[in-house]
This record gives structure tokens, C-alpha cells and sequence, in this order.
């Protein structure tokens, strides 16, 4: 009796995840689909003032977003440039010494947890702060506006510095665990052990918090949109301001209905989302081969 | 007893004449309307169309842009029933279409620096030279030794519309720009940085930024509308014919106090009916 209950159960229970799975799955494909027969048209354009060229001036017909790619990969690479090294030493930091001594432990953890804390903050707030602490600094001692390239890089290092740092933690403890009494046999202290063994062996790890750090960066919207000053140019220096294909979306969508500028957002969409199939794709592999 | 009734009736009046709102006027109708064209107008056809949408679930409004050209095409060849316009129509177009004019707001821009700039007056040139990057110091408008800032809103924006059109004499503004996506953010970057100049709605002028004195012209909502200051335009809602049915109610709803709000809370000042 109970038998069959729990047999029944189990054939619902099987029928909901088939459900949930086509749902999902159609959904995906649904939007993959969309962007796609949508970017076609303005893809097979190939005028001159088509979506890859560099000049973006909608009222002279040119709808160029090569620039807004470039702004995308620099800005990405740049706030990976200044969050991975500070993210990978942090997590040095967190797990490599013995928990020795109560206030080394204390301010460990408050980190920590601090840390933790730090990927539950919206953009926004990051993005509003700036506005009023960074930008007047950097605009004060570095000269331009105040709001550039530099200033969104900085803050993007910032928002992704608590994912790196937790990837780093989740792959890099558990190994250190691992081989740290071995180490401790040989005489090595946990730093030692980290150093010499464990980050020699641990490139994948390493790799993947790179690319999931790139992931997030680019992604990001609101950073950009309020940091990055968002002229359709590629940047003469840090402190030019550039604009990037997350911010140029948010700015042409809030004006634009079912024009010819409207339509080019498709391709950045598309291009936007190979990005990010590509990191996770990468990230699929990385996580196979370890 | 009776007094307690009494009340009861004159919570119930004063509810029905709550209800007695401009909004009325769309009982028991249905259909759907479609507007098209100008940019400027979105925000307040766009709350409208919800404010009429919530109140009576048989209307469908759609609201698109595509600009004042789109707008005039759109309407006089039938596909929508409004196409909305930011500069009055050319003779052809009514004499084409047989369209009719429906002018409702006043869009005006200020052009705004910090408080803390000397230069709070110049020439319409003087303008132009900065906008095109042509002038890149205050000093050479009489102010301190200081890069300028420029900050202009994103492309298909009214306001950056009105302004190129009125205030550059439609020419366009430096590709180096920083470029922000709402007046509260022109506010904002304008009130943080000492060099910059952008440009707002009218409405949005403040204590927190400076209104520039162009040409003599002091920019302010009164100067606005009595037209002693010129960098503004008229909002245009036109349709195919007089409007009838819903298009009528729509059209008058965007004149009553409703719609005033709208208009107001989008930063522009509300015109009346003709």
C-alpha cells in the first residue's frame, strides 16, 4: 500500500522535473532564438553604417557598436586586472596561516564574513557611492571628469572581488586541507604548503575564478551606466570615458521603440550573450578536468 | 442614529465624487489605441496609457516611438490612431494627411552648471563652441583656469532634442561626452562636478545646479511658457481628421488635471486646450 504511495510519488515527483526541465530548456531556447532572428536582419544589413563599424550617430543613420565591444572587454579586463590579484591574495590570506591567536582569528572571520557580505550588495549602491566618493577624488587628483574608464574599473574590481575570492576559497582550502599535514611532516608551514604545492597544481581553479570574475564584469550594467561616463568612443586613456554594451542597451532602450537604433541593440544583445555562453562554457570545461 | 447615517451619506457622496475623476469618461469603453512618434511624449502618453489601462481592462493602449517623422507617417497613413510630434506640422504634411494638431506641453531646457562656477551667462556661439569642443577651458569664457566637463543626455532623448535643436541651432554635441540617461543623473553629475556643464528639463532646475543666462535669456518655467525664452518646443499629439471615440477621450484626457500631473511629474509645463 505504502508501496505503491511512494511509487506514485515517485513517478510525480519524476514528471515534475521532466516539466520543470522543457520549461526551463524552452525558455532558454526561446530566448536564444528571439535574439538571434531578431539580430539577422540588422547582421545581414552590411551597410556602411551597419552594427560593425565604429561610429555610433543614429541620426545620421550610422549604428556602430564596435566601440561599445571594445569598452566591454577593456572594462572587463581592466577590473579583472585590479580585482583577481587583490581577491587571490585576500583568500591567501583567509586560509593559508595556522588559526593561531585570538585577534589574527577574530579579524580572519570578520573578513570573512565581511567578505560574504559583499555579494549581497546591490550595483547600485556601489554605483551611487562612487559617484560621491570616488569620482570627485580621481576627477580632483588624476584630472578628466571624474567619470571614466578607471573609476567603473576600480568599482567592477570591487563588485567582483567576493566572487573571486569565495571560487578561490571553495577550490583552493579544500586542496590545502588535503596536503597540509603531509606539509607539516616536511616541515612546511600552511604558506609554504600553499605556495609550493598547492597553487602550482591548482591553475584550473584559478582560471575558472578569472573567468567568472570576466563573467560578472562584463555582465554588470549599472556600474558602468553611472561610472563610465558613456561615450560611444574608444577610450584615449584610463580616465576617457567609454561606454560599454550593457550601459549602451539601458541607455538606447529607455528612448527607443522599434527603430533602426533599436534593432542594432539586438546584435549587442547577441554578442553579449555569446560572451557569456563562452564563460560558461569555458568554466564547464575547466570544471570537467578537475 | 440619523447623524450616524448622515455621515454614512457623506462619506459615500464624497467617494463617488472622488470617483468622479477625468478617468470616468472611458466607462464601458473598449478597444485599443495606438500611438507612435515622438520621443518626448513616451513618459506622459506612457502614463496615461497605464492610468487608463488599470482603470478600464477593456482598453489596450500601445505606446511606441520612432520620433516626430515616424509619428506623422504613422497617423496619416492609419496605422495608429495618435503620432506624436515635437515640432509643428509642415503644410504638406496637413494638407497630405488632412491631420489635425493637438499642442499640450511646453518642453524647455535649461542649460545648468555647478553653483560654484563663475560663468553663469553667455552667447548662444559661446555655447555652441563648447558643445562642439571647440571651447575646452572656462577660462576662455571668463572663468577659472579648468577643463570643462561636458555632459549631454543619450541619443533619442527630447530633451537633448529641444536642446540641439534650439540651443545648437541643430547641431550636435562633442563625441567625448559623458553622456547620463535621465535628468536626475545631469543633476547629479552637474551638482558633484565644479567644471561641468550639461542641460535639464526646466522643470528640474534647482538649488543644487545653476541655470545659464543664454543670450540674455533667463531660463525659468514663467519665461517658459510666456515664450521670453526660447530654448523650448511645443509637444504636438496629431491624428487623421477630428478624433472620435476613444482617441477623443484619450486626447482630452491629456488636457485634464490628470494629464496635467502626467505632464508636470515628465518635467514639462502643461498647455491648455484651444
Amino acid at each position: 500500500m505504502s508501496g505503491g504511495g511512494s511509487a506514485r510519488r515517485w513517478e510525480a515527483g519524476r514528471l515534475a522535473l521532466r516539466l520543470a526541465l522543457f520549461l526551463s530548456m524552452t525558455g532558454i531556447a526561446l530566448l536564444v532564438l528571439m535574439v538571434v532572428a531578431f539580430a539577422l536582419p540588422v547582421f545581414s544589413a552590411g551597410e556602411s553604417g551597419g552594427p560593425f563599424s565604429w561610429v555610433w550617430a543614429p541620426a545620421q543613420g550610422k549604428f556602430g557598436i564596435l566601440p561599445m565591444i571594445a569598452g566591454s572587454l577593456i572594462l572587463g579586463t581592466s577590473a579583472l586586472a585590479l580585482g583577481w590579484p587583490l581577491a587571490a591574495a585576500l583568500c591567501c590570506w583567509l586560509i593559508a596561516p595556522p588559526p593561531s591567536g585570538r585577534f589574527s582569528r577574530l579579524s580572519r572571520a570578520l573578513v570573512g564574513e565581511l567578505v560574504r557580505l559583499m555579494t549581497a550588495v546591490p550595483t547600485v549602491v556601489y554605483g551611487f557611492t562612487a559617484v560621491f566618493l570616488l569620482s570627485p577624488f580621481i576627477r580632483s587628483w588624476l584630472g578628466g571628469t571624474g567619470m571614466s574608464g578607471l573609476t567603473a574599473a576600480v568599482m567592477l574590481g570591487v563588485l567582483i572581488l567576493p566572487t573571486v575570492v569565495l571560487v578561490l576559497q571553495a577550490g583552493l582550502g579544500a586542496r590545502l586541507e588535503s596536503v597540509a599535514l603531509s606539509g607539516a611532516a616536511l616541515g612546511m608551514d600552511r604558506m609554504e604548503v600553499l605556495w609550493h604545492v598547492v597553487l602550482p597544481r591548482a591553475r584550473d581553479t584559478l582560471l575558472a575564478s578569472a573567468i567568472l570574475g570576466f563573467g560578472r564584469a562584463v555582465g554588470d550594467t549599472m556600474l558602468p551606466l553611472m561610472l563610465a561616463g558613456n561615450a560611444p568612443q574608444l577610450p584615449a586613456s584610463p580616465l576617457a570615458a567609454l561606454r560599454t554594451l550593457t550601459a549602451h542597451m539601458a541607455l538606447v532602450t529607455s528612448n527607443e521603440a522599434g527603430s533602426a537604433a533599436y534593432d542594432s541593440l539586438f546584435m549587442a544583445g547577441l554578442i553579449l550573450l555569446t560572451v557569456n555562453a563562452v564563460v560558461s562554457l569555458c568554466l564547464r570545461r575547466l570544471g570537467g578536468r578537475s | 442614529m440619523k447623524r450616524i447615517l448622515s455621515a454614512l451619506a457623506l462619506i459615500l457622496l464624497s467617494a463617488s465624487l472622488a470617483a468622479a475623476a477625468p478617468l470616468d469618461s472611458f466607462n464601458g469603453q473598449k478597444g485599443t489605441l495606438d500611438i507612435a512618434g515622438g520621443t518626448a511624449h513616451i513618459p506622459v502618453m506612457k502614463k496615461a496609457a497605464q492610468a487608463i489601462m488599470t482603470a478600464n481592462h477593456d482598453i489596450r493602449i500601445t505606446v511606441a516611438g520612432g520620433g516626430s517623422g515616424v509619428g506623422v507617417q504613422k497617423v496619416g497613413e492609419g496605422l495608429v490612431q495618435i503620432g506624436n510630434t515635437g515640432r509643428a506640422l509642415k503644410q504638406g504634411e496637413i494638407d497630405r494627411y488632412g491631420l489635425v494638431s493637438f499642442p499640450f506641453a511646453i518642453d524647455g531646457v535649461a542649460i545648468v552648471v555647478n553653483p560654484a562656477n563663475g560663468v553663469q551667462a553667455m552667447s548662444k556661439a559661446q555655447l555652441k563652441d563648447v558643445f562642439a569642443g571647440k571651447v575646452k577651458n572656462w577660462k576662455e569664457l571668463g572663468g577659472k583656469d579648468a577643463p570643462i566637463s561636458l555632459y549631454v543626455r543619450e541619443d533619442g532623448s527630447g530633451t537633448r532634442e529641444t536642446f540641439e535643436e534650439r540651443a545648437l541651432d541643430k547641431g550636435t554635441s562633442a563625441g567625448g561626452a559623458n553622456v547620463v540617461n535621465s535628468n536626475g543623473a545631469m543633476k547629479t553629475a552637474v551638482a558633484q562636478d565644479e567644471n561641468a556643464i550639461g542641460y535639464v528639463g526646466i522643470g528640474h532646475l534647482d538649488n543644487s545646479i545653476c541655470g545659464v543666462t543664454v543670450d540674455g535669456m533667463v531660463p525659468s518655467q514663467e519665461n517658459a511658457a510666456n515664450g521670453s525664452y526660447t530654448i523650448t518646443r511645443l509637444l504636438y499629439m496629431n491624428t487623421k481628421g477630428e478624433p472620435s471615440g476613444l482617441t477623443r477621450l484619450f486626447v482630452d484626457y491629456i488636457y485634464s488635471p490628470d494629464g496635467k500631473e502626467f505632464i508636470s511629474s515628465s518635467g514639462y509645463i502643461p498647455v491648455d486646450k484651444k
